[in-house]
């Protein structure tokens, strides 16, 4: 029985969204407890789902009982459990925020049908399968970003979404075109299928040729370097949940987990793909925090600095060693955490003060006392200082740079690291200490529900070390890894399965 | 072989249209040439030259017929670029409300 809970991660929010549509506007408070209600369970089935994936090792679902490759599946293993952990967790305490944040808005009802929608999208990436079947999600989740960018209707939100949709749109299309390419070298379009159809051998050059494409669509929804253009535009222009909500897991759901999927799981990773990925995370890394460096609008900072902490997860991932992936996926883990928690910081200063220059801010710790101790906790694990999450995580890539005998690759990372240490500081110098401004003395510190998501972040952030732990690491990241590194047995898992 | 060029020279203006024009109207028909190209070559991925619709009936074999999932596919597609389309214009729309021109290079709020 424990294959029925696959479709709950997409059929869940798809039915939260369709009643919330129905309902919302005329019952009060109404979409605020079916959001929270809904995330709350998707949450309490994906940390469900880790016991089961400990003993079953990996689950497939066939959608209407067409067995593959001829039937849709869902699959679940290590890696979807651990990405839809992280999303649905994220998912929930960005709904609890949303409360009381998104009550300076009107039509707070739409904002939460867009928000379940796109928490549907980022599920069914996860979940599917099928290629096909993925990139529809994919555009699910990206068509309600798109909108949820706009959501404020002003002169810069509107500015931004039409950049993001155009260049989302671009990046989908490259997609579906190199999906048609493998479909017609393979005549499936089931995962696990056109994992064996590719391992026949065939015809290298298309899927070297669909390799770019994916690597251009996918490499522009998660913001790698020479396609982040839209990125520092879209996220900072967002309500700030969204902001979170963009840049802690949209970009790792549609971009990061999609480039891991398809090149490690269906292709198996050659080392052209892997040394690519690897010069495109170290590059993210720097040029994202140098442009971060200048910033003053603490909204565009924290976007730029997405960019730089997408790059050593890549990078991670790219190194290939079970190391420099465990490191990876911690750290994808970790961002999502406190990346996401600095931007419901950064809504509740603006939600507060009404400004997001860090010129015109200052010694909020007296009158915000938990959003400025959050945002201490989460710059401090962002810049990698060590009892935090983000120390453990960076340490590890670049032990596993060393250890790959990548020494450029440990070098660039650390100065990376040095530079966040020193934007984060610039943000807690002029935020949070120094003077306080004549005009902010009337200053309050955020309603509960702001502060309640916050400070279960925070905590999160401080005892994320604990997932490196014996007992707990083997059922939770190990799983994990052990999927990247297992590569192309994907499919056989998924046949023998299904027997 | 000279369906697949066209195909290619259709995404190619579409890619042309979005990059290089100042229109934000322009853009977004720019957008929708390249989807009707994808989809395009996806049907003709499908095709075989006097194929027929694989719709099967007890008292007849089908022994030439056409593959019948791009072109299922390709409803989806088209149903999703519909939508993306029709949310682009509809940010377009209130951007000229703000702005008052489809003028990208007046559209410059954002930079740094």
């Amino acid at each position: 029985m424990t294959h029925m809970l696959l479709p709950l991660f997409v059929v869940i929010p798809l039915g939260a969204a369709f009643l919330n549509s129905l309902l919302g506007k005329r019952i009060k408070g109404f979409s605020d407890i079916l959001s929270a209600v809904a995330t709350c369970a998707l949450a309490c089935i994906s940390i469900y789902s880790i016991f089961i994936i400990k003993d079953a090792g990996l689950i497939v679902y066939k959608v209407g009982g067409w067995i593959p490759p001829i039937g849709i599946v869902m699959v679940m293993d290590g890696l979807t459990v651990f990405m839809a952990v992280t999303v649905n967790l994220v998912a929930f305490l960005i709904s609890v925020y949303s409360i009381s944040y998104m009550e300076k808005y009107t039509e707070k009802w739409l904002f939460y049908c867009l928000f379940l929608l796109m928490v549907a999208g980022l599920n069914g990436v996860i979940i599917s399968g099928d290629l096909f079947n993925l990139y529809v999600f994919l555009e699910i989740a990206a068509i309600a970003s798109y909108a949820l960018v706009a959501f404020g209707t002003e002169h810069e939100e509107l500015e931004a979404a039409f950049k993001y949709a155009v260049m989302g749109s671009v990046a989908s299309s490259f997609i579906l075109l190199g999906i048609v390419f493998l479909y017609s070298v393979t005549s499936t379009l089931n995962m696990a299928d056109m994992s064996l159809e590719i391992a026949k051998g065939g015809s290298p050059r298309i899927i070297m040729l669909v390799s770019v494409f994916f690597l251009m669509g996918f490499g522009l929804k998660s913001a790698l370097v020479p396609f982040h253009a839209w990125l520092p535009d879209a996220h900072p222009s967002a309500p700030a949940p969204i902001s979170a909500m963009l840049s802690g897991v949209l970009i790792k759901s549609l971009g990061v987990y999609a480039i891991i999927r398809i090149f490690f799981s269906v292709f198996g990773a050659t080392p052209q793909i892997l040394n690519t990925l690897m010069l495109l995370g170290a590059l993210s890394m720097m040029v994202g925090v140098c442009l971060a460096l200048g910033q003053w609008d603490l909204k565009r900072l924290l976007a730029y600095h997405s960019i730089s902490q997408i790059g050593y997860v890549v990078l991670g991932i790219g190194l290939a060693t079970p190391l420099g992936i465990l490191g990876g996926l911690f750290h994808l883990f970790n961002h999502s955490v406190f990346k996401s928690l600095l931007f419901l910081n950064s809504g509740s200063v603006e939600y507060a003060t009404g400004t997001r220059d860090l010129q015109k801010m200052g010694n909020l710790k007296e009158k915000m006392p938990v959003t400025s101790a959050t945002s201490m906790v989460a710059s401090m694990s962002i810049a990698g200082i060590p009892p935090f999450n983000g120390f453990w995580s960076k340490l590890i890539i670049i032990v596993a740079c060393v250890q790959a005998q990548h020494f450029a690759y440990a070098v660039w990372a650390v100065i990376a690291s040095l530079l966040t240490l020193a934007s984060f500081m610039k943000v807690q110098r002029y935020g949070f200490f120094g003077e306080l401004r004549g005009r902010l003395s009337g200053v309050q510190e955020s309603p509960f529900f702001m502060k309640l998501s916050m400070i279960l972040l925070a905590v999160i952030c401080l005892a994320g070390g604990i997932l490196l732990l014996p007992g707990v690491y083997g059922s939770f990241l190990e799983p994990a890894r052990d999927v990247i590194l297992a590569g192309k047995d994907y499919a056989k898992m998924v046949f023998m399965s299904v027997r | 072989m000279s369906v697949y060029l066209l195909c290619l020279i259709l995404f190619c203006i579409g890619l042309y249209c979005i990059l290089r024009k100042r229109n934000l109207i322009k853009i977004i028909i720019g957008i929708a040439i390249t989807g009707h190209a994808v989809n395009l070559f996806f049907i003709l991925i499908g095709y075989k030259a006097n194929g027929r619709a694989p719709i099967h009936s007890p008292d007849q074999t089908i022994l030439n017929m056409v593959d019948p999932l791009p072109q299922a596919l390709v409803l989806t597609a088209i149903v999703i670029g519909l939508a993306v389309i029709a949310l682009i214009a509809a940010i377009a729309m209130r951007v000229y409300e703000k702005y008052g021109t489809f003028d990208i290079t007046k559209i410059r709020r954002l930079k740094g």
